[in-house]
């Protein structure tokens, strides 16, 4: 029995490499999705995206090399539509929600270039 | 040192579509803010995008006119950035499978010389909406009736070795796309949109400097000078034992300066891939030669039959061509003139220049060209002289309403063409002129008196009150001065 834990252990550890991912890349990811994170988030997610990571590596041991890259994971293609009006000014109902507006515009926190 | 420019272009056209490139809500031009900004537009959640046909036709009718192939299945990815006016958080785009692939455009230089400019590709994108910095309590507004406005982005070869040839290039694809009628080509209104990228290199050499993008460039003039100003601008520091630094920078064409756009490194990382809510898009040689059946005349097959059908010279069959609309008045002037170089002199002469001075586009000439042409008319049958002629056009240029024959009747400007009447007239006038007579049979030199052969005319001219044929008048006069 503790052999064959033995085996399954040494047989992992042989196949697969281990995908790391730094503390400076998981804060760049989320400086990109514009995602906060608290410092103490940092550690659990750089192992919790790190297994991710891990699961794609195996799947790149796979050979795709005759495979076309996958657009879309239905078989199917996109239906046109006509260039018709269809949608009409709702302007009032959606800036009802909006936090700020004025002169029929989105207010956002200014924007420096 | 000799120094090579090198310039790509980049160029965002709008597509005259009826509505966005995602949703059913209009694209017209100039409504009040937001009001053209749809639940899809403005990225609810539960909104999925549906892709509007008529941009896929009209990107792959500008596939077909630089002679391109056309993708038969492409698929559109997600640009990943955050920007108040880019509500979803992403372009969507196209990057590995554009609708159109590699195709080319030739422009002729103001020299005659042509040349080819490659097209790398172009594919189709949606636009994004408007901020406006003006200040709103220290806030940004942000107006979304553009966001999803249907656009190809055009991406050149760097093909192009001056601002000059830049600037051929773009004037001419502004004709192509207009003349398809895929663009209204309005560049005051972001219809045409230029991102120049230009390095340079010693002279000789084929390895490529390192580029700089100027973005947003909206008419020819600023595209010209801002090309001149970034040329200038990287010899100096290359000259100066510097480096070119690769980045995005921005022109103001009012100041003739430009600067560097302080963006993020990260800003550059869009994190593409293929989006989940739209299928790939599959077209088939049924829609493609359903598009090329009502493909409107190239401006290109257009040149080549104004010189075979109208006898016109390169460079004019080339500018009345490459617009539409000139083309169109063109063609109109000269079926009512009856002359078609007569029509064209008027139309790129007077004409442009008083649409230049008063910033008009010919089709708000307040000359139709039925009416220019029915003046031409009465100047290729000699019943106007050329100053007749111009008094006319001021009129009609003016909103004279009388038919262009009422107007020389109430006028008085025809022109006198009786030939028994202009001999007496010239037998008078030289009656009293027996000394100058004299003088021009003495002169030998045929120079000499061509000079003096013009003294009898202005005379003659003011006894006929101005009207008459001055054509006639000159041979009258040599016959009769010949003795």
């Amino acid at each position: 029995m503790s052999l064959d834990l033995f085996s399954i252990h040494k047989f992992t550890v042989k196949w697969r490499r281990y995908v790391a991912i730094s503390r400076e890349e998981i804060e760049k990811v989320a400086l990109l999705a514009r995602i906060r994170l608290e410092d103490s988030q940092v550690g659990a997610l750089e192992k919790d995206v790190g297994n991710i990571l891990n699961l794609v590596d195996q799947l790149q041991s796979a050979d795709t090399s005759s495979v076309e890259p996958l657009a879309h994971p239905l078989d199917a293609t996109q239906r046109l539509r006509a260039d018709e009006v269809t949608e009409h000014d709702q302007r009032e109902a959606f800036q009802r929600i909006a936090p700020a507006t004025e002169d029929g515009l989105y207010l956002v926190p200014r924007v420096i270039e | 040192m000799q120094w090579e420019v090198v310039i790509g272009l980049e160029i965002h056209v709008q597509l005259a579509t009826q509505t966005k490139i995602f949703s059913g809500t209009s694209t017209a031009y100039g409504a009040a803010p937001n009001t053209q900004a749809s639940a899809v537009d403005l990225a609810m959640p539960g909104t999925l995008p549906v892709a509007n046909e008529q941009a896929f036709r009209y990107a792959t009718m500008f596939g077909l006119a630089i002679d391109a192939d056309i993708n038969r299945r492409s698929v559109f990815e997600r640009k990943n950035y955050f920007y108040p006016d880019l509500p979803k958080g992403y372009q969507t785009t196209q990057l590995a499978q554009p609708i159109v692939g590699p195709g080319h455009v030739d422009i002729r230089l103001e020299n005659g010389v042509e040349k080819r400019v490659r097209i790398h590709h172009a594919h189709l994108e949606e636009d994004a909406g408007k901020s406006l910095h003006e200040d709103y309590h220290g806030m940004t507004g942000i107006d979304l009736n553009r966001a999803g406005t249907p656009l190809i982005e055009i991406v050149t070869e760097p093909d192009m070795r001056s601002a000059e040839e830049a600037v051929a290039f773009a004037r001419k694809l502004h004709g192509l796309v207009t003349s398809l009628g895929i663009c209204d080509g309005d560049m005051s209104q972001g219809s045409m949109r230029f991102d120049v990228n230009v390095s340079v290199r010693p002279a000789g050499t084929d390895q490529l400097g390192t580029r700089t993008e100027t973005k947003n460039l909206n008419s020819f003039r600023f595209m010209e000078a801002a090309i001149h100003h970034e040329v200038e601008r990287q010899i100096d520091i290359l000259e100066d034992g510097g480096e070119i630094v690769q980045e995005t920078r921005l022109y103001n064409g009012d100041r003739n300066e430009s600067r560097s756009m302080r963006t993020k490194e990260e800003a550059n990382d869009y994190r593409y891939f293929p989006c989940p809510d739209l299928l790939p898009v599959e077209i088939d040689d049924a829609f493609i030669d359903s598009v090329r059946a009502v493909m409107p005349e190239l401006p290109d097959t257009k040149e080549a039959r104004f010189k075979a059908d109208y006898g016109l010279s390169d460079y004019d069959a080339g500018l009345l061509s490459n617009n539409a609309a000139t083309a169109e008045y063109f063609e109109a002037t000269a079926k009512t003139g009856g002359d078609a170089k007569l029509a064209a002199n008027w139309i790129l002469g007077e004409l442009s220049a008083r649409l230049n001075a008063a910033d008009l586009t010919i089709r708000q000439s307040p000359v139709p060209a039925e009416r220019l042409g029915a003046l031409v008319q009465r100047i290729a049958d000699n019943t106007l002289s050329s100053s007749g002629a111009k008094k006319v056009f001021e009129l009609l240029w003016n909103g004279d309403e009388t038919a262009v024959d009422g107007i020389i009747e109430r006028e008085g400007l025809k022109q006198v063409s009786d030939t028994g009447e202009l001999e007496k007239l010239v037998d008078s006038v030289l009656a009293d002129m027996g000394e100058q007579i004299a003088q021009y049979r003495a002169e030998e030199d045929p120079k000499k008196r061509k000079k003096l052969m013009g003294g009898f005319m202005g005379p003659l001219m003011k006894a006929s009150k101005g009207q008459g044929n001055p054509k006639l008048l000159n041979e009258i006069l040599q016959k009769k001065l010949e003795g």
